[in-house]
């Protein structure tokens, strides 16, 4: 397949990041904090004009920022929407952004927002026709995006490619990067009872450009047993953050981000949670300076 | 249709209708169809859209109760999806919906109070334009003043409502609800000139004028609609009030191109 390979943006640190609430646009503008980079979901900000462009403008200017959609639908079987790739295009000409990343997941259908990453089998078809949305987004917007993988509740019958080997032929044939979500592999795993280290084992490190971390919260399914759920409600849970140190340890520093959407806490708690993140990026740092010497 | 497309048609027929089985074909590590796990779908689906009504809606849900809010905004829901993955935009017929929603009728100003909610957000995300100056005002010659129309900025809307919206707006504004002294009509202005979007009740003396402003007619024609009613009216004071409030961008004369 002849496919046009995007240059990647200039790159964001490997460094803890965070999602920018507004409820912290002036905490962060009068503090100025040590974050490593700032991510925003971009369709919180494709209106007109107004404070929250004026916010992300000024803290655009004080760190490298992540440019995270969550509406493109990548993971539909229609076509993607024009006017969608417009609105990212122009967000991306007007923050220059260091990162541009979406989901391997699907939220429209029949011209109606569902609201929600939803899942896909995995099969040939499926693959060519992500393989030619993330073809048509990076054409579409000048740059590498990074696609990143879905937590799920349901597995399909019908697939027939595993999870990882579908991430790693699009990244293959598209030239995107990979955003590895820790959680999602974490909540995944555990609802489908997988082993979620192999997962990493096998996760085709050389595409990976973005870690995600995030809180999970607790159901059980129609059988009694431990259903998760990605809900970025709280703080990373013990065993995805070991499982994210599992991660640096295969793959090396990379830019992470800490996401909790719901239930914001002030901003010093999710500056903590960024510390936390960055203690464990300086030991993997240290460890291969040691190896090295 | 390809085996894709169907598979995602039926999965989002059955995640917006939850009388209908999960779909065949998804599954669980152990074979099974397991109804709570495709919940998860349908709840995340429901909770993102209330929650974004209630993020929109903060005072039309504190006037009703969390509650009833949730109830109500679920039932919305139901029958309207966002039409594209703006959320910020998502509830724009909400305050129609509520105008006929028979359990919400004992409050016959709720569904304009969440008119002036749906207002104020999109003042929020409205282009930035400078208002008009009272500068431009007074450059104009006298005698083109009767002739003038104004032009509203991108973030201004007008409420003519039966109901004192602005007053029980404001009155929920802290944590202790204000009182609200007089059921009168209100015309409520909203803009944002700048960074803040503002809520102002227009003195009902200037209502009519600046009811008529906002439609677009030349200031002659409002001024003389607002005399009819009111001999005392005064025209500067009516229109040096409307224009302070930063919710017009540019003037235009009437028969001439903006």
């Amino acid at each position: 397949m002849l496919t046009a390979r995007p240059s990647a943006p200039t790159k964001l640190p490997s460094r803890a990041g965070l999602g920018l609430k507004p409820e912290h646009y002036a905490a962060i503008l009068d503090d100025v904090p040590d974050i490593g980079f700032f991510e925003v979901h971009a369709e919180n900000y494709m209106g007109s004009g107004g404070p929250p462009h004026r916010y992300l403008d000024a803290i655009a200017r004080r760190y490298p920022l992540s440019l995270h959609g969550v509406g493109l639908s990548i993971g539909s079987a229609r076509d993607l929407d024009t006017e969608h790739l417009k609105r990212l295009r122009s967000l991306v000409d007007r923050y220059r952004p260091h990162s541009f990343s979406e989901h391997l997941a699907w939220s429209t259908h029949d011209a109606c927002f569902l609201n929600d990453l939803l899942p896909l089998p995995y099969t040939p078809e499926t693959l060519a026709r992500v393989t030619d949305h993330v073809d048509q987004t990076q054409q579409a917007l000048g740059t590498r995006m990074l696609l990143e993988n879905p937590s799920t509740y349901v597995l399909f019958a019908e697939s027939t490619i595993g999870e990882v080997d579908f991430l790693d032929t699009v990244a293959r044939r598209t030239g995107c990067g990979l955003l590895l979500d820790v959680n999602n592999v974490m909540v995944s795993a555990v609802n489908h009872r997988l082993d979620p280290f192999d997962y990493i084992d096998r996760f085709p490190v050389e595409h990976v450009g973005e870690i995600h971390l995030g809180g999970y919260d607790e159901a059980i399914d129609g059988a009694g047993e431990r259903l998760l759920i990605d809900a970025h409600a709280s703080a990373v849970r013990p065993d995805v953050f070991a499982l994210y140190e599992h991660t640096l340890r295969r793959i090396g520093p990379v830019p992470t981000l800490v996401e909790w959407d719901n239930a914001v806490p002030d901003f010093v708690t999710l500056a903590a949670e960024a510390w936390r993140v960055d203690a464990a990026l300086d030991a993997v740092r240290h460890a291969v300076a040691d190896r090295a010497a | 249709m390809s085996a894709f497309a169907a598979t995602q048609a039926d999965f989002a027929q059955a995640l917006t209708n939850p009388a209908q089985p999960v779909p065949i074909g998804l599954t669980t590590t152990d074979g099974r169809n397991d109804p709570l796990r495709f919940a998860v779908y349908r709840n995340n689906v429901f909770v993102g859209l209330t929650q974004a009504l209630a993020k929109r809606f903060p005072v039309t849900r504190r006037l009703v109760g969390e509650e009833f809010f949730a109830g109500m905004a679920r039932v919305y829901a139901d029958a309207e999806k966002p039409a594209s993955p703006l959320l910020f935009r998502y509830g724009d017929t909400f305050p129609d919906f509520i105008a006929t929603f028979p359990p919400a009728a004992s409050l016959p100003y709720l569904a304009d109070l969440a008119r002036l909610e749906t207002a104020l957000t999109r003042a929020y995300h409205a282009a930035d334009v400078a208002p008009l100056g009272l500068d431009v005002l007074s450059a104009i010659a006298p005698d083109t003043l009767p002739r003038t129309v104004l032009l509203p900025h991108p973030s201004a809307a007008q409420l003519v409502s039966a109901w004192p919206v602005g007053t029980i707006w404001a009155a929920h504004q802290g944590e202790i609800v204000g009182t609200v002294a007089s059921r009168a009509a209100e015309t409520v202005i909203v803009a944002r000139p700048v960074m803040d979007v503002g809520v102002h009740v227009v003195p009902a003396n200037h209502a009519g004028f600046s009811a008529a402003v906002f439609e677009g007619a030349t200031l002659g024609d409002a001024a003389a609609r607002a005399l009819d009613s009111d001999a005392a009216f005064d025209f500067g004071a009516a229109l040096v009030g409307l224009v302070s409030l930063g919710a017009f961008s540019a003037v235009r004369l009437n028969g001439e191109e903006a």
